[in-house]
């Protein structure tokens, strides 16, 4: 199972896929606010979210999981 | 002379230009490497090479030129040193000659002032030569003291094709740039099988030490190149940015035009501060067409570093990427930056600063990661760069990230402004919060929303940047798109300044 980790430590404004979403490497899946910036995590590999770890305000610190993805 | 004699010359000769025996030259082929007489070809200009010691350790059969090749040629019309190991003789480790003729081109390229250029392939020591060649006078610790001594007064460049293991690794950590081959080159102090023994750690190679691992998560790589031939062209190229001393400075070539599909930087910059954008594009706008040599591409990618021509003279950019982690600054980030600025600075490279910074990284894990003092080093190298220095706000930079972009304080030759520009300690949203919190708390619903956007709007006022060229703080507003031009003016301007940042032995440097 591959995971997307957070970049850097922040507040998730926005999660942008859904169980069962076919994902791109790539493709941004999660908008962080961090240091009143917009920061998009992006997928680094392709894949199926199969499971959304965060919520809209939650915090995470880098190296978090937010997204896992099966192949 | 007898034929005999002149026949035994020219076989010796044959013999050791060939280096190892012929199963090393096909392990090379396998591993997609050059034997290392072709890599000088590649590097040199034409057939220019003057080699000394080519006859070390000949008495000993396989060990030819004793795994070392040290020669003088020349780089794009100028003089430089190189040594280069030679795989095929017992992986490229170490000997006594080895150390020895090491030292003696480092000895030549400082007699010369010219660039040294490290070609390194070497399984490290042999074991078995150790008390010749490891702790004395001239063993190979005085490879590192010479330079570190070097640093700063030549150029240093390592290209790494194959292991620089345990001391040997130290070769590439003290020169100034290193450039490695995708899947070959690697740095490590104790190998894997070490590692399994001695602390029963199970990794691979790749993982502990590999280029690519160099490249984007320790830093110890500046360029990774997908094979031998990229990797010398890129040293070739490295070294079109430099001149051949500090005395000295990078020779200028021909003016072109921004490449003409970067677009326009008044369309690239968003009026929004928040909202993340290439700042490469913006770079592209600005330079001459094809000139961007990037730094650490892949480390810290939150800041771009590089060199580049503008109206074809050399300058070195560093530049607060908004794409990559807002561009906020990290312990990485500073020190990515510092070894730049230091860099530049030492072979008097002007330097540009574009600043879009949020400031440094906040929060228990960046804290505990020291970031205090790893920004200190940025702000340091920034504040000792006696070199033509532009600082360009492009869009906001708050708190120390103004700081360490050298903001006004620290004499850039000017600080200028875009019109997008916002200089706070913090941004409007921070700011109104910590100001007026206890007040914000009182306060519910539609009034609340309605007090903090009339306090931003206020701060905004407050902070405009019209304002701020008012009170001096920045010596100029440009148009996005007379940018170029005008930094082409400036830095014509400054060419010649002439500064001493201090006297003294040498600063207690923030490490």
């Amino acid at each position: 199972m591959k995971s997307i980790q957070a970049t850097m430590a922040g507040t998730v404004l926005q999660v942008m896929v859904s169980e069962g979403d076919r994902v791109e490497s790539g493709q941004d899946v999660v908008l962080l606010e961090s240091m009143k910036m917009e920061v998009p995590v992006q997928a680094e590999e392709g894949g199926t979210v199969s499971a959304v770890k965060v919520e809209v305000g939650s915090f995470v610190s880098d190296g978090d999981i937010l997204i896992e993805l099966d192949d | 002379m007898h034929d005999s004699r002149i026949r035994h010359y020219e076989e010796e000769v044959e013999r050791i230009r060939k280096g190892g025996a012929p199963k090393y030259h096909e392990k090379l082929k396998a591993q997609n490497k050059l034997f290392v007489r072709r890599r000088l070809e590649l590097l040199f200009d034409g057939v220019f090479q003057l080699e000394d010691g080519f006859f070390a350790n000949a008495a000993e059969e396989n060990l030819p030129a004793d795994g070392v090749v040290t020669a003088i040629g020349k780089v794009n019309g100028q003089t430089v040193c190189v040594m280069a190991n030679d795989s095929t003789v017992k992986a490229g480790s170490w000997g006594a000659r080895t150390v020895e003729k090491i030292i003696r081109i480092q000895e030549t390229a400082e007699k010369l002032k010219v660039p040294l250029i490290y070609l390194v392939d070497s399984a490290g020591a042999r074991i078995t030569d150790q008390i010749e060649m490891f702790p004395g006078r001239r063993g190979a610790g005085r490879i590192f003291y010479n330079q570190v001594k070097l640093s700063g007064v030549i150029p240093q460049v390592c290209v790494l094709f194959g292991p620089s293991a345990a001391g040997g690794a130290y070769i590439p950590a003290f020169c100034d740039t290193v450039i490695m081959v995708d899947k070959n080159a690697s740095m490590y102090l104790g190998s894997p099988r070490m590692a399994e023994m001695v602390i029963g750690e199970k990794v691979s190679l790749e993982e502990m030490g590999g280029a690519r691992m160099h490249c984007s998560i320790s830093g110890c790589g500046d360029v990774l190149a997908s094979d031998e031939e990229e990797a010398i062209a890129s040293a070739r190229r490295y070294l079109s940015y430099f001149p051949a001393r500090y005395t000295e400075k990078p020779a200028p070539c021909e003016s072109r035009q921004p490449v003409a599909d970067a677009g326009k930087i008044s369309d690239i910059v968003p009026d929004n501060q928040n909202a993340p954008f290439d700042m490469m594009q913006f770079i592209e706008a600005l330079i001459d067409e094809g000139s961007f040599y990037e730094m650490k591409k892949g480390f810290a990618k939150e800041l771009i570093t590089g060199f580049a021509r503008l109206d074809g003279k050399v300058i070195g950019i560093v530049a607060n990427q908004s794409k990559v982690k807002g561009g906020v600054l990290f312990v990485d980030t500073a020190d990515k930056a510092a070894r730049f600025i230091t860099l530049c600075d030492a072979f008097n490279i002007p330097l540009l600063f574009l600043a879009d910074v949020p400031g440094f990284m906040i929060g228990t894990q960046t804290e505990r990661a020291g970031m205090i003092r790893h920004g200190a080093k940025m702000i340091a190298a920034m504040s000792e760069a006696t070199v033509p220095k532009i600082s360009v706000v492009v869009r906001k930079a708050y708190g120390a990230g103004l700081y360490a972009m050298a903001g006004p304080a620290f004499e850039p030759d000017c600080c200028l402004a875009l019109p997008t520009a916002q200089i706070a300690v913090m941004g409007p949203e921070a700011a109104v919060n910590a100001v007026y919190g206890n007040k914000i708390a009182q306060l519910e619903g539609a009034e609340r929303v309605k007090f903090i956007q009339e306090k931003r709007e206020e701060y905004k006022k407050d902070i405009d940047i019209y304002r701020l060229a008012s009170e001096l703080v920045v010596d100029g507003i440009v148009a996005p798109d007379d940018l170029r031009e005008e930094l082409i003016n400036r830095f014509e301007a400054y060419a010649d300044k002439d500064v001493t940042f201090s006297r003294r032995k040498h600063p207690v440097y923030p490490v």
